[in-house]
Formats: C-alpha cells, sequence, structure tokens
C-alpha cells in the first residue's frame, strides 16, 4: 500500500524505454537526475546505458529492458522512483547515479534484497554493510588518494589550494582522504575553504587560494559550482591548473558556458575516450554518431555496468523470470568471481562491492577531454 | 591588508548586487506599504528574459536588457493588477502570503518554461576589469557598471519621487490612501506605476546579478532577494538611500564574515544582522519613526 501511494505521488517523469519485448527480457531499471543541476551525469548514465543494451540484445542471448526514472538529484525522489520500478517489476537496479540519492535508495533495496550495481555514485556509504549493492566507479577514498598520488607523481603544483561542499558527501569524502593522501606525501597544501549548496559567490575562496599564492587548485566537487570557480577565477586575473575528479565531468555541455574557460582543466577518471582499445573505440563511435557529444566517464561507466550485469547474469543463469530477490543473490555470488574489460578498463569486484580498475588522467583542450598518458 | 582590500572590494562587488536588488524592494514598500516577496523571482524572469534573447534570438547585450526591463514591467504591472489589487482592503499579511504564493508561482512558471538544468548566463558588461596597486586588486566590470546603476537609480528615484507629479502622488498614497484619493488622485493607477517601476528595476538587477554570478536556475533570484529584503531593512526600509547603503554594507559583512570567521556561515551572518536591526534599532540606518496620529 505504501509503496502505492509513494509511487503515485512521484514526480519523476517514466521513460519506458522498449528495447526488447517485455516477456522476454531481464527488467532494469535505472535511477538517476534527468532533469536539474546534475542533470548531464544522469542522462549521459542513461545514454550509455541505451547502448550497451542495443548491443546486448542484438547479440541474441540475454534480452535486457530499461525503464528510466528522473529523481533530480534527491533522495526522496529517488526512493519513489524506486518505488515506481519495484512495482514495474524490476529485477535489478543499474543506478542510481548521484551519491547522495544512492545511499538513500541502497538502504530500501538492502531491506527488499534488490540487487544493485550503482554506475557513478561513488562514497563509501554507499556500499557500506550492504552485500547486494555494486560500484563501476571508483570509491571516494579511491579517487581522493589518487588524485594526491598523481600530483606528487606529476609534481603538479608547488603550492595547493583546495575548495570544497562540506555540504556534500561526496565533496567531503573525495577531500579527507585526499588530505589524508597527501600528508603522507607531504604534498604542500596552503589554503583549504569550503562551501554550502547553492552558493554562487565564491569570490572568498578563490581570493583565499590566490592570495595564498596557490598555483594548483583541487576541487574534489561537482561541475555546476566548478564552473562559478572557474570563471570567479578568470574574473581576478587568477590563472592555477583547476584539478578534478569524475564530478568535474559534465562540465563541457552547460548551456551557454564558455569552454574556453575550461582550458587546461585536469581530471583524474577511470574513462579517457581516446584510448587505443578496441572496447572504447567502438562506444565512443557509437556514442558520438548517436548523441553528437563525446561521452563522458558516467556514459562509460553506464555502458560498462550493464555489460558487467550482462555477464553476470549470463554466469548466474538469471531468466527473466527470477524473482528479484533470488536473483540478488545469484548476482551477488556472481560478482564475486566476474572479470569485465570495459570502456573503463578490466573490472573485478570485492566482496565489500567495490571495484577494482585503473585511474587515468584527462585534460581539457579545445573544448574537448584528452588523455595525457 | 592586500588581502582585506581584496575581501572588501568582493564585499562591494557582492553588495551592490544586493543594493540594486533592494533598490526595487524598497520602492514597492516605501509606496505600496507591502513586501512584495516576488520581488526576487521577477529578477530571475528578467535574466531568463536577458539570456533568452542573446541565446536564441541573437539580439545584442543592450537590446536584451531592454526586451527584459519592457516585459517585466509589464509582468510587474499584471502582478499587481491579478494578485495585490483585489487585496487592497485586506490585512497585510494576507497580501504577504499572497506575495509569498506569487513567489512561488513565477519559479514554478521557469520551471515549466526553462527547466531546471542551470543556464550558464554570459556577462552582458563588456567593460575591462580596473586593476589597481600592480594587479594584485582588481575591480571588475561588472562591478563597476553595478555600483554606477546603482548611483544613477538611487539619485533617478530620489529626484522623482521628490520633484515629479507621478512621484509626488506616490508620496501621497503613502502617507494616506483615503486622503490622497479625496485629493483627486488616482490611487491604483499610481500603485500600478510603482509595480511598474519596481519590476523594470528588478529586470536591471537579475541582469547585473546573473553578470556577476553566472549560474542561472529558477531558484536564482529566492536567495539574493531575500538577502536584499535584509539590506533594505538594515538600511530603512522605504528610504532609497538606505537601501544602497545597506546593500553594500550587508554584501562587506557577508564576505568579510565568510573570509575570517567561516565560508559555511556567510549567510548566518546576514540573517543575524536582520535579528540585531529588528532589535535593536527597527527602523534601520535611515529610515524614520513616524508616530501613529490619533
Amino acid at each position: 500500500m505504501k509503496k502505492w501511494t509513494t509511487a503515485a505521488l512521484a514526480l519523476a517523469m517514466t521513460m519506458t524505454v522498449s528495447l526488447a519485448a517485455a516477456d522476454n527480457a531481464i527488467k532494469i531499471g535505472l535511477i538517476g537526475p534527468m532533469t536539474g543541476p546534475a542533470a548531464d551525469y544522469g542522462t549521459s548514465v542513461a545514454n550509455g546505458e541505451m547502448i550497451a543494451i542495443e548491443e546486448v540484445n542484438q547479440m541474441g542471448g540475454l534480452q535486457f529492458e530499461l525503464n528510466m526514472q528522473d529523481d533530480e538529484h534527491d533522495p526522496e525522489k529517488s526512493v519513489n522512483a524506486y518505488n515506481t520500478l519495484w512495482d514495474w517489476g524490476a529485477q535489478v537496479i543499474a543506478g542510481t547515479v548521484t551519491t547522495s540519492p544512492c545511499v538513500a535508495v541502497a538502504a530500501e533495496a538492502y531491506n527488499d534484497r534488490m540487487f544493485m550495481l550503482t554506475p557513478s555514485a561513488s562514497a563509501l556509504d554507499v556500499i557500506a554493510n550492504k552485500d547486494n549493492v555494486y560500484q563501476v566507479c571508483f570509491t571516494d577514498p579511491a579517487l581522493g588518494g589518487a588524485a594526491a598520488q598523481y600530483m606528487y607523481d606529476h609534481q603538479l603544483g608547488e603550492k595547493i589550494a583546495v575548495i570544497y561542499n562540506n555540504a556534500d558527501v561526496y565533496s567531503t569524502s573525495v577531500y579527507q582522504n585526499f588530505e589524508a593522501r597527501a600528508q603522507e606525501l607531504g604534498l604542500n597544501i596552503v589554503a583549504v575553504s569550503t562551501f554550502m549548496d547553492d552558493t554562487t559567490d565564491f569570490s572568498v575562496q578563490v581570493t583565499a587560494a590566490k592570495q595564498a599564492g596557490a598555483d594548483l587548485v583541487f576541487l574534489p566537487i561537482y561541475y555546476t559550482p566548478a564552473s562559478m570557480i572557474l570563471q570567479q577565477a578568470a574574473g581576478m586575473a587568477y590563472q592555477p591548473t583547476f584539478f578534478g575528479v569524475d564530478g568535474l565531468d559534465g562540465i563541457l555541455s552547460i548551456e551557454g558556458f564558455d569552454t574556453a574557460m575550461a582550458e587546461g582543466v585536469m581530471l583524474l577518471t577511470p574513462f579517457s575516450p581516446d584510448a587505443q582499445n578496441e572496447k572504447t573505440q567502438n562506444f565512443v563511435k557509437k556514442y558520438v554518431a548517436k548523441y553528437g557529444v563525446v561521452p563522458s566517464q558516467f556514459a562509460a561507466d553506464g555502458y560498462d555496468a550493464i555489460y558487467a550485469l550482462a555477464a553476470a547474469c549470463q554466469q548466474a543463469g538469471v531468466t527473466p523470470d527470477t524473482p528479484a530477490e533470488e536473483a540478488c543473490e545469484m548476482l551477488i555470488e556472481a560478482f564475486q568471481t566476474l572479470q569485465v574489460d570495459g570502456a573503463t578498463g578490466l573490472m573485478t569486484w570485492k566482496s565489500t562491492g567495490e571495484v577494482t580498475k585503473n585511474p587515468t588522467a584527462v585534460v581539457i583542450r579545445d573544448g574537448a577531454y584528452v588523455g595525457i598518458e | 591588508m592586500i588581502l582585506f582590500l581584496s575581501y572588501l572590494i568582493n564585499g562591494i562587488s557582492l553588495g551592490s548586487i544586493y543594493a540594486i536588488i533592494a533598490l526595487g524592494y524598497t520602492m514597492v514598500y516605501g509606496i505600496a506599504k507591502m513586501l512584495n516577496f516576488a520581488h526576487g523571482d521577477v529578477i530571475m524572469i528578467g535574466a531568463y528574459l536577458s539570456f533568452c534573447a542573446t541565446q536564441y534570438m541573437g539580439l545584442p547585450a543592450v537590446a536584451s536588457v531592454v526586451l527584459a526591463v519592457m516585459v517585466c514591467t509589464a509582468l510587474g504591472i499584471i502582478i499587481e493588477g491579478l494578485a495585490y489589487k483585489p487585496l487592497r482592503q485586506a490585512p497585510s499579511l494576507a497580501v504577504l502570503i499572497t506575495a509569498i504564493g506569487v513567489s512561488y508561482f513565477l519559479q514554478n512558471v521557469a520551471l515549466l518554461i526553462w527547466g531546471s538544468t542551470p543556464k550558464n548566463f554570459a556577462s552582458v558588461v563588456s567593460l575591462r576589469s580596473v586593476s589597481l596597486m600592480d594587479g594584485q586588486l582588481l575591480i571588475s566590470g561588472v562591478t563597476l557598471v553595478t555600483v554606477l546603476a546603482n548611483i544613477i537609480i538611487m539619485v533617478g528615484l530620489t529626484l522623482f519621487t521628490g520633484h515629479t507629479k507621478v512621484g509626488k502622488a506616490m508620496r501621497a498614497v503613502s502617507e494616506d490612501k483615503g486622503a490622497a484619493e479625496l485629493m483627486g488622485i488616482h490611487v491604483n493607477r499610481t500603485i500600478s506605476m510603482t509595480f511598474a517601476i519596481g519590476s523594470a528595476l528588478a529586470a536591471i538587477a537579475g541582469v547585473l546579478l546573473c553578470s556577476a554570478y553566472p549560474t542561472l536556475q529558477p531558484t536564482t533570484g529566492s536567495m539574493p532577494g531575500i538577502k536584499a529584503f535584509t539590506a533594505a531593512v538594515f538600511g530603512g526600509i522605504g528610504s532609497i538611500p538606505g537601501a544602497m547603503i545597506g546593500g553594500l554594507l550587508l554584501g562587506v559583512i557577508e564576505v568579510l564574515g565568510k573570509a575570517y570567521v567561516s565560508t559555511e556561515l556567510g549567510d548566518a551572518f546576514v540573517f543575524a544582522v536582520l535579528i540585531i536591526v529588528l532589535l535593536v534599532k527597527p527602523t534601520g540606518l535611515l529610515g524614520k519613526s513616524v508616530r501613529e496620529k490619533v
């Protein structure tokens, strides 16, 4: 009853994509921000997943059907969307896309015994104490630590400033792990400043970094505030190297944003669209043909999530008739030994749900992501 | 020292934005004696109009501002006519609640038309920034234009309300609606006029707000709107020079508080100012306390 009421209240848009007949396809639910300030993440993941599903269905073996629900990066709406998917009969959730909503949905999914593979929600909280939640992306500790390591290995900056969102789980946990690793490596952090959601005036934070003489600014934040920081820094004639992690991915697609502002911004992400392996090349080519833009890391994560699920379903013998609770136990077992070679690299999983793969760095040149190595 | 001065400049930049919004607030309050909480949202609509005019219709920046001013003026008159006019005799609480309703209405209309994905507003000000002390301090072109616009609007409004026939009518309506009507002043038309001017100022404020802080979304106007209300109360609500001084001081207080105490408490400082002013000097810096005659 509760589920029906909440489903009825759900504001989320329903977009059912029928890529296969409903009777003989495994039902996959996707929850993510399709509108709102984090919309680029959700639509990118959805686009990536749709390409992968098309490919998997064309191979003729397993058939998948995808149902996408919008959560506007809001935990409450996300849980409503999850309930909608439950009523639809979803067997697996290939989401949710952003961290805070994912934490909320994962708690529900754990109680319902619904298997979740999130393409991009990276906090440890997402998988903590839940045996049914797995990640395609790195965890925040892994990214924060890797960012510090990368700066150290490549001697990127003498003096480092950090600006992060103190009200956001993702941003805070990346920062904390960055800071811990930076201490160990002896990196020189000269200024750390914070902000809250909905901040538009970053003049204090940027001035603090500028006056501290930082030549490298680490931004473990989402792309919307980052775009404002870049513009306000430009307004103050402050030109350090900006270094971000996966949250910055998406900055190039903000409507009206002058991509020249992002020139030279570095990102640590598991995906580089000009990587020379066949899987990536094929994916990038299809994505560009279909959507007219180069896929971001989120699109690649979504693409890999579907392939990982396909491999796991195959291995575990999940069929369209398997109830979600049973599929959950079967998939958990399959993921322990699963190995998937995807667009974001070779992936294996720990029993905690954490993925193991290698990060790469990209830099923005002329409005596009370019691999550094 | 340099650090303090650069924070001071940041504060003035932010404060000049608050001031220009507060001018519209205080203008409407001073004459219609109502708090138009939808003011912040008219600002947002103005910014969206300018954004659309430059991005989709390819109009030059100045033309987009003129368009935004014209549409917002009409919008102000329509809002006043539909939402506030029927409540002329109602208690002020009813008008206040209606204003909050209008505010949400405008936000949701914007959400329907433009969606919730933030857009990046390209600055309409092409003026180069001025550097002081060998480039250690920079004053952005937007700040210069905003401060200038503030002064022009402040002087303009003061002259307008003091010396023109319509302005005098406005002051008369503000003092006593009934008596003004008896003297042959068209009260409804005068209040409509006030809203028209207030909304035109809102359009200008919206364009300048988004030129300085370029993220444009349906909630863009709400927080600056509330802070500008605080600025107007700080300066003495109803007082035109008070709005400007209140806005500038509030911006400086916010930035210095963020810089020297905590970046997370910026908003807390702003609203602490509101509480302190209301406790210590409810009429604000330049406000006059009018004794009610019995």
